[in-house]
């Protein structure tokens, strides 16, 4: 794929459509007078911090920073921006690393940070009503006194906040057993473009009506604000236990991860690393990896204490018979937590051995592992650039870790591999993006996960909440004229675009 | 109406049948095993049955890929079969209605069975689904990955949308193995001793997937490993009970269910204390889901739910059609989100073709 001067990340009016124009002072006098006590960064030094998210290749200075303190300031907030036709991009602890909050030059950042309690737990229901700018761990920590937790952990659970994991629906490493955040969450009491409160969801375990809480639930901040979210919370489990396994070859840990499911066991977490990462890994954590590995996987099995005992023996039984070299289970919890911390810093581990890494995030059925990770080998070699791999195996999410120098002008080649990374899974019947968003980075290949039928009907959903397009625009759903101009490398439902081309 | 079709594809007929509809101005009623019309504001004479069963068949189905592809017509007697073959099962247990319902009506009504509070429901095994839309395309949203945040989540939009955003040709579904170990026992005691005692198996974690206390007696499943369900046995005694009551409590069977008034379905939060209700009574989900045989109005029942924080179904459907159309069986929507429903269905169903009314007046 050439790289197209014209494919920048930034917002262009030509294919993403007309912003109005607005006079920073102007907004910031007006929002003063409209909302009262409301904070607001508009100085240069004070807008920087805010430029990015969690990709923070992706910069913009946004017109101003709102940071509200109560529910009441962002409904005056929302009016304003609803009656005067301003954008509002809107922002949790701005760990996403899609690009999901990158602001705006002629839209308000709406920073939801300051919603930081706790407002309730009910350890009887097992449910927490909390903020959206709470931390995702710190629900955790609460709950811990109840012998309770909130199951979704993405791994930036220590930073990013709930409201953030409800608009990008976010996952973890135990998604496969206990499901991503829609799987997680009962109520959400949301605001509207124009400043309406409305309840989604309910404290029972359905609600009459459509189920637009599971439609707002990963929609990026395109459909309303939210303000508060009840969470569901889980007994901790009595025992949990974990067993690495090394492999000589990836495609024999792939073959094992199928092997594990198909005998009726859903591991808690199921990760594998690849040779780079797990030396990566190993260099930084000193979890006592085996870096002669071509791959390891990480099982953690979880539950009452004799059925972990009876999984743990059959998985292992299970991972020499699929070729495993070695298997070691983590005799105590001390060992359990090095074998994960391994797997959990496996990016900054890569970050150390290399100037810049790009992280992508495919999903793609178990079945088609082998192939795709062959695959991405061939596209390694093809770029010229080396790149880790970090799965959750269980659920077919692939996180390949692009190793790249941007200082030597290797940035666009590095997004160019990676959206034929991407490209691939859309071809094996996989996702563009598993847990980590469209945001502003994947939009363009959104073109390739869905048709024009497709995403006409997604802008006809969003202009159900939003009919002017005033929240986060530019994001999650490309125009069709943002498709007809970039993407060019459509490939649906099997069909490519250029078929004699030679593919995998 | 043959029990078994032979597997086919037959959504270009729907395609044409819709953008006739569209044409014409004429309501379609879409429907598959036809199980569950008790559940409808009103039928609408006038309209056009698209009787799903014609498009039926597995598409797609590999036990260690835990999802299963189906055509919306598919009955779940077959999909049950196959997966009982496979040793797997659909977790969130939906009412099968003898086998006659449909896949596409398992998701489109979205009801769930006994394991619910513990498993998920029908929305959240959901992974991807086509549709026929209200401006007759045909279109695929989700897939058969367990993890896929690309665009909204349409998909599950569809789960207990009723039909009225568009038909559902085809379902991926995500399948689990089915527990190693399962047993039923039944215990006399009060309601009151029976939700403390819930209480308390629910913070030792035993392994629950079905509770259910009526007529007197409390109603336990527990499905595991061999050692944690022995062990919950051990610890909750009772007697055994048979398997076949969770199908029957499933299915609406047992003796409680047969009754002439009429039947209403609250849910509610969980550990919602009992409290007194107008009627005989069955909880069931753990108590977050309450059955309630009354005579009482549906004003007063639907106010007990609300005031409880939960809200309350219609299962027994009205005498005459100008009592469907004024009282829905659905609990009515706050007027800001009533909004958003009628938004979102004059953009995905422009022409007003798509069950309409079935929910609610204007949806």
């Amino acid at each position: 794929m050439e790289w197209n001067e014209s494919m920048t990340y930034e917002y262009n009016e030509a294919v993403d459509g007309p912003l109005m124009e607005h006079d920073r002072a102007k907004v910031v006098a007006q929002l003063l007078k409209h909302v009262p006590g409301l904070t607001i960064l508009h100085e240069m030094e004070d807008l920087r911090p805010f430029e990015c998210d969690g990709l923070s290749a992706y910069r913009t200075t946004p017109l101003l920073v709102a940071l509200p303190d109560t529910v009441e300031q962002v409904e005056g907030l929302l009016r304003y921006a609803h009656a005067e036709g301003v954008p509002v991009v809107v922002r949790g602890a701005g760990t996403g690393l899609s690009g999901g909050a990158l602001p705006l030059k002629k839209g308000i950042l709406l920073v939801m940070a300051r919603f930081n309690r706790i407002l309730q737990i009910d350890s009887e229901g097992g449910t927490a009503r909390v903020e959206p700018g709470v931390r995702n761990l710190a629900i955790s920590q609460a709950a811990a006194k109840y012998n309770l937790y909130y199951a979704p952990d993405p791994s930036s659970q220590i930073a990013c906040s709930i409201g953030g994991n409800v608009a990008e629906n976010a996952g973890g490493v135990h998604c496969l057993k206990y499901g991503l955040t829609v799987h997680n969450i009962l109520r959400l009491e949301i605001l509207t473009i124009e400043g309406e409160r409305v309840t989604l969801g309910s404290d029972a375990l359905d609600a009459p009506g459509f189920d637009l809480l599971a439609l707002f639930t990963g929609s990026e901040g395109m459909l309303g604000i939210v303000t508060e979210v009840t969470v569901k919370l889980l007994t901790k489990p009595q025992s949990t236990r974990v067993l690495m396994a090394s492999f000589g070859d990836v495609e024999r840990a792939a073959a094992a991860v199928s092997e594990i499911i198909g005998a009726g066991i859903i591991p808690g977490g199921l990760e594998m690393m690849d040779n780079l990462a797990i030396r990566a890994a190993e260099d930084f954590i000193h979890a006592g990896y085996p870096v002669d590995a071509a791959a390891i996987l990480l099982c953690e099995v979880d539950g009452a204490e004799s059925d972990v005992r009876e999984d743990c023996e059959r998985v292992e039984a299970l991972l020499r018979a699929a070729g495993s070299t070695d298997v070691r289970l983590a005799h105590d919890e001390a060992e359990r937590q090095r074998f994960w911390a391994g797997r959990k810093n496996a990016f900054p581990a890569v970050g150390r051995i290399s100037p810049d890494y790009y992280c992508m995030d495919g999903t793609i059925p178990r079945r088609e592992l082998p192939r795709v990770l062959v695959g991405i080998e061939r596209l390694s070699a093809e770029y010229g650039l080396r790149v880790a791999n970090v799965f959750h195996a269980g659920d077919g999410n692939l996180h390949p870790l692009i190793l790249f120098d941007a200082n030597a002008g290797e940035t666009e080649r590095a997004e160019a591999l990676g959206g034929a990374i991407l490209e691939l899974c859309v071809k094996v019947g996989g996702s563009i993006t598993g847990e980590h968003g469209v945001g502003r980075e994947k939009i363009n290949q959104m073109c390739a996960q869905f048709n024009s039928d497709e995403l006409t009907l997604f802008h006809s959903l969003k202009a159900a909440f939003d009919p002017k397009g005033l929240l986060n625009p530019g994001k999650n759903i490309p125009t069709l004229h943002r498709c007809a101009e970039f993407g060019s490398m459509h490939v649906h439902h099997g069909a490519l675009p250029f078929p004699e081309l030679e593919r995998f | 109406m043959p029990s078994r079709l032979n597997p086919m594809d037959d959504s270009d007929r729907f395609i044409d049948e819709v953008a006739r509809a569209i044409a014409s101005h004429t309501p379609i009623n879409v429907r598959g095993g036809d199980t569950k019309s008790f559940l409808a504001r009103c039928t609408m004479d006038e309209a056009i049955t698209l009787d799903t069963r014609s498009h039926n068949g597995i598409v797609h189905y590999e036990p260690n890929e835990l999802v299963m592809t189906a055509r919306a017509g598919t009955s779940m007697s077959e999909l049950s079969n196959v997966l009982d073959a496979a040793g797997q099962m659909l977790p969130c247990e939906p009412p099968e209605f003898a086998g006659r319902a449909t896949l596409g009506g398992v998701v489109a009504s979205g009801l769930s069975g006994p394991r619910r509070p513990w498993s998920g429901s029908v929305r959240d095994f959901v992974l991807g689904c086509r549709l026929i839309t209200g401006e007759a395309k045909h279109l695929r949203f989700g897939g058969e990955v367990m993890k896929n945040v690309a665009g909204y989540d349409m998909s599950r939009l569809t789960a207990g949308s009723f039909g009225c955003l568009g038909v559902i040709t085809e379902v991926s579904i995500k399948v689990l193995p089915k527990p190693r170990a399962r047993r039923s026992v039944v215990l006399e005691l009060a309601a009151s001793e029976a939700m403390a005692e819930l209480l308390r198996w629910r913070r030792r974690a035993l392994p629950m997937t079905g509770a259910c206390y009526v007529d007197g007696r409390l109603h336990v499943r527990l499905e595991g490993g061999e050692g944690s369900v022995q062990s919950a046995l051990d610890h909750i005694g009772g007697d055994a009970l048979d398997m076949s009551f969770w199908a029957a409590l499933r299915e609406r069977k047992l003796p409680f269910f047969n009754d002439p008034r009429t039947l209403w379905r609250i849910s509610l939060p969980n550990a919602t204390p009992l409290m007194p209700l107008p009627g005989d009574v069955a909880l069931d989900w753990g108590g977050a889901q309450r059955w309630v045989k009354t005579w009482t109005p549906s004003a007063e029942i639907r106010g007990i739910a609300a005031m409880a924080g939960g809200h309350a179904t219609r299962y027994t459907p009205l005498d005459t059609s100008e009592q469907q159309h004024a009282d829905t069986p659905f609990a009515p929507l706050p007027e800001p989100l009533m909004r958003l429903h009628r938004e979102l269905k004059k953009r995905l169903d422009p022409h007003g073709v798509f069950n309409p009314g079935r929910l609610y007046a204007d949806i």
